[in-house]
């Protein structure tokens, strides 16, 4: 049997609050193509980043062509050949195609950059990857599928070995992404390894020579290119079936909680967007990365007021244009990206759940003590949040409790309508899987829930109705039962389903 | 309490050592001086804590001690106003400037360095233009008025208690109320954590961030009030000269960190009171000489700011 070209042996990682990785596996043969699949919060990301040099294990070791490494720096992985695409392209917008191939590795002397040299290495990468683009093009002009190949195009230029990819078919279209794995399978025959983290089973499916499957952290399974199908995947992903996973009961939907009518927003000012939510009722909003799924919500509360619309939130009209007025209207939001915008990571979790309704928890302009802690034991229980204590802040909290008190802070305001962005992003599977079960309970109660998901089984598993957004617009909208991968994905990628069909 | 214990160590050693080195500063009137200088500079520090703490920053306070200090007597002697008059005007005029600052910096969305550092220049400026350069005092008139910045509460024969270090606690006591037990407390410190976060929680944050450059600016009058009241003599091209960096400084050494969200009323006091003393130590112990008080205040505050941060990375990496 061969020598593998990359091996990871038990690497260990921790962070405060939480075991990224207790010890996890996984080796590479030269021009192999596998397939890293996880939850999220399954410690795909973690190792990715210390196989990149980004940072390092806390225990275990790594072998590059049957030799242990150590990188503590990007440029040490480099130089062992293995290159990372992240997620979010790491381009800069404002450079030209080449310079962001060469950056910060300029071929010159004494800082002078020597740009034919530049051009012409470039040209030949590009033509490597099948783009076909000047050198001299300046990023911003490029569409997200082709600066994802320029990335590609850089890794390739460091004479990478290994390429890891990080989700990168998440904000490509189908013909882009079939352009994707076509590079993929050259790169495979001219002896490039791939390391292809994806949620999407389908492209997994279709490219992976190998899939590797983590869970909380750990090794949960692995299959073979003969033994690959959906079902085994998601298994070993989730741990157990799905049906269990995600559990809805039948209720009674109620009178109509959230009504949108040609709402536009900043950033797709020409299309106007209308849908209705019931109470009761778990709305699902499907859509590639960049179909403009966030900024409608973000319009809904008031974040970014919308150019113009009509709202109406149980029953009462209007425009939200502020958070302040769309949660007095009944609206709360669960944004997307939580330390940024969901919780204060340097304050105490008393402080962070009662920060939305201490206006209510107050006796004139002093906060009422004995009423916010009263609040804070109600939601700490009925949420069971894990923490040593009200005073302990949100910092040393892991993901999947940070997400419950930014519910918390909602649940005392008792909205009508709840929006929930990425709701499971970066929490463990145990954490997930009891957010599922409080959007249920919410929804039983009779809140209406529309959330944004990029994830398939999420949306295929909780919601009752999805809109699915494609470049701005909701491109259709289909009931529970006629949920399938293919019909979203077609919606998402803006082929039309007609209503209802 | 944990957070200032670092900042009462080092004023308790600076202070015992003084007294060992320097002369006649346990005598009622050197101690008497001492809380006066903190009274007058901890207004002016306990006002930019709040600018602080939201992650701002106000560059204007000395030019805004310098407006009030200068346009007050100005008023009284060559405008024939009352102090009560000038003093409403000094109010007034101090809370437009809060508000222009904040408006600036939340609805048009410019720096708050930049927005104040502008106003450090404008303000000095037309004071100047105003008092047309020429310094401003009340002479041997309104005893009873400037009394507020010079008497004291009679302890001892030698040693009373200055009325600005007692305007000072009150003030004190009432911006710690403020910050601790109101929910517009809680709300600065949330929104210097995370703004986007406050503001999705629907916490005006705009108002906060306006409402702390009025408080700033308000206590900078006051403090310049003080300031003449004590000193009865201002030239409009030096008067106020660097408070703002002695607030700043006295905010830092009590703890505030610049990218906002941290800070205890306590501390800048404590703080005040440690840069007060560092001055005169300087003054009483013989081998300190006066020219070598920036270097000593630099150094001083350099090395609290590093073992603040030593002890903070500390403790996260224990937990």
């Amino acid at each position: 049997m061969e020598e593998p070209f990359l091996e990871v042996r038990k690497i260990k990682k921790l962070f405060p609050g939480v075991v990224a990785l207790s010890g996890v596996d996984l080796w590479v043969n030269a021009g192999e193509v596998v397939a890293l699949i996880g939850e999220n919060g399954a410690g795909k990301s973690t190792l990715m980043k210390i196989l990149a040099g980004v940072q390092p294990a806390d225990e275990g070791e790594l072998l590059v062509d049957g030799k242990v490494v150590r990188f503590a720096h990007v440029q040490d992985a480099q130089k062992a050949g293995i290159a990372l695409i992240h997620q979010e392209l790491n381009l800069a917008d404002n450079l030209t195609v080449a310079a962001n191939m060469f950056l910060g590795r300029e071929p010159g002397k004494f800082g002078w950059i020597d740009q034919g040299a530049i051009g012409r290495e470039a040209k030949r990468v590009l033509e490597v990857v099948g783009l076909e683009v000047s050198p001299d093009t300046l990023l911003s002009e490029l569409t997200l599928g082709k600066q994802q190949l320029v990335e590609i195009a850089k890794a390739l230029s460091t004479e990478a070995k290994v390429i890891i990819m990080d989700e990168p078919t998440s904000s490509l279209s189908m013909s882009e992404s079939e352009r994707l794995f076509d590079v993929i399978r050259e790169l495979r025959e001219s002896g490039v390894s791939v390391i292809y983290i994806s949620h999407r089973l389908g492209e997994v499916k279709e490219l992976a020579d190998r899939v590797v499957v983590f869970r909380d952290g750990e090794n949960a399974g692995m299959l073979e290119r003969d033994e690959v199908d959906h079902d085994a995947m998601v298994r070993m992903m989730v741990g157990r079936d799905v049906s269990q996973f995600y559990q809805r009961t039948e209720h009674e939907l109620g009178e109509v909680a959230l009504s949108v009518r040609g709402l536009r927003t900043e950033e797709h000012p020409s299309n106007e967007l209308g849908f209705e939510v019931r109470a009761g009722e778990v709305v699902g909003v499907a859509g590639l990365v960049g179909a403009g799924r966030s900024e409608m919500l973000s319009a809904l509360f008031g974040a970014r007021p919308a150019l113009s619309g009509e709202v109406s939130v149980g029953g009462r009209e209007g425009l939200p244009r502020s958070p302040r007025e769309a949660l007095e209207r009944g609206l709360a939001l669960v944004p997307e990206d939580r330390k940024g915008q969901g919780i204060i990571l340097d304050m105490a979790v008393k402080e962070n759940m009662s920060l939305a309704s201490l206006r209510h928890a107050a006796r004139g302009p002093f906060v009422n003590v004995s009423k916010e802690e009263e609040l804070v034991a109600e939601m700490t229980a009925a949420l069971s949040v894990k923490t040593p204590g009200s005073w302990q802040l949100l910092r040393f909290l892991s993901g999947g409790n940070q997400q419950k008190i930014v519910l918390a802070k909602w649940l005392a305001l008792k909205p009508k309508v709840l929006l929930l962005d990425e709701p499971t992003r970066g929490i463990d599977i145990g954490a997930k899987e009891e957010i599922y079960l409080l959007m249920e309970r919410f929804a039983s109660e009779g809140m209406a829930v529309l959330f944004v998901s990029s994830e398939m089984e999420e949306i295929m598993g909780m919601a009752d109705r999805t809109l699915v957004m494609h470049e701005g617009r909701i491109t259709g909208e289909l009931a529970r039962e006629n949920f399938s991968e293919e019909s979203i994905m077609e919606l998402a990628t803006g082929g039309n389903v007609n209503e209802a069909e | 309490m944990k957070k200032i214990k670092g900042i009462l160590i080092t004023l308790i050693v600076i202070y015992v050592a003084t007294a060992f080195l320097g002369e006649n500063f346990l005598g009622g009137y050197n101690q008497g001086k001492l809380l006066e200088r903190t009274g007058l500079y901890g207004l002016l520090g306990i006002g930019v804590a709040f600018v602080i703490i939201t992650g701002g920053i106000d560059l204007s306070i000395g030019s805004v001690v310098c407006l009030v200090g200068c346009g007050v007597p100005w008023l009284v002697m060559k405008q024939d106003w009352s102090p009560e008059a000038a003093v409403m005007m000094a109010i007034v005029v101090s809370m437009c400037i809060g508000l222009w600052h904040g408006f600036l910096i939340t609805k048009l969305k410019l720096q708050p360095f930049v927005v104040t550092l502008c106003s450090l220049l404008i303000y000095r400026g037309a004071t100047r233009g105003l008092a047309e350069d020429q310094s401003q005092g009340f002479g041997g008139d309104y005893e009873a008025f400037r009394s507020w910045g010079t008497e004291a509460i009679s302890v001892t024969s030698k040693f009373g208690i200055p009325y600005p270090f007692v305007i000072l606690i009150v003030v004190a006591a009432i911006a710690w109320v403020f910050l601790n037990k109101t929910i517009w407390g809680r709300y600065l410190i949330a929104l210097g954590n995370n703004e986007e976060a406050a503001r999705l929680s629907g916490i005006n944050t705009d108002r906060m961030v306006i409402l702390s450059y009025v408080i700033c600016s308000m206590l900078a009058a006051l403090g310049g009030l003080l300031f003449i009241l004590n000193g009865n003599s201002a030239q409009p091209s030096d008067f106020g000269n660097f408070y703002e960096l002695y607030a700043i400084a006295a905010a830092v050494l009590g703890g505030c960190s610049l990218r906002g969200g941290e800070g205890t009323i306590v501390g800048v006091v404590i703080g005040t009171a440690v840069m007060q003393l560092l001055k005169n130590m300087i003054n009483l112990v013989d081998w300190l000489k006066s020219h070598m008080e920036f270097l000593i205040v630099g150094v001083v505050l350099l090395v609290a700011v590093i073992a603040d941060e030593i002890i903070k990375q500390r403790v996260r990496r224990q937990r």
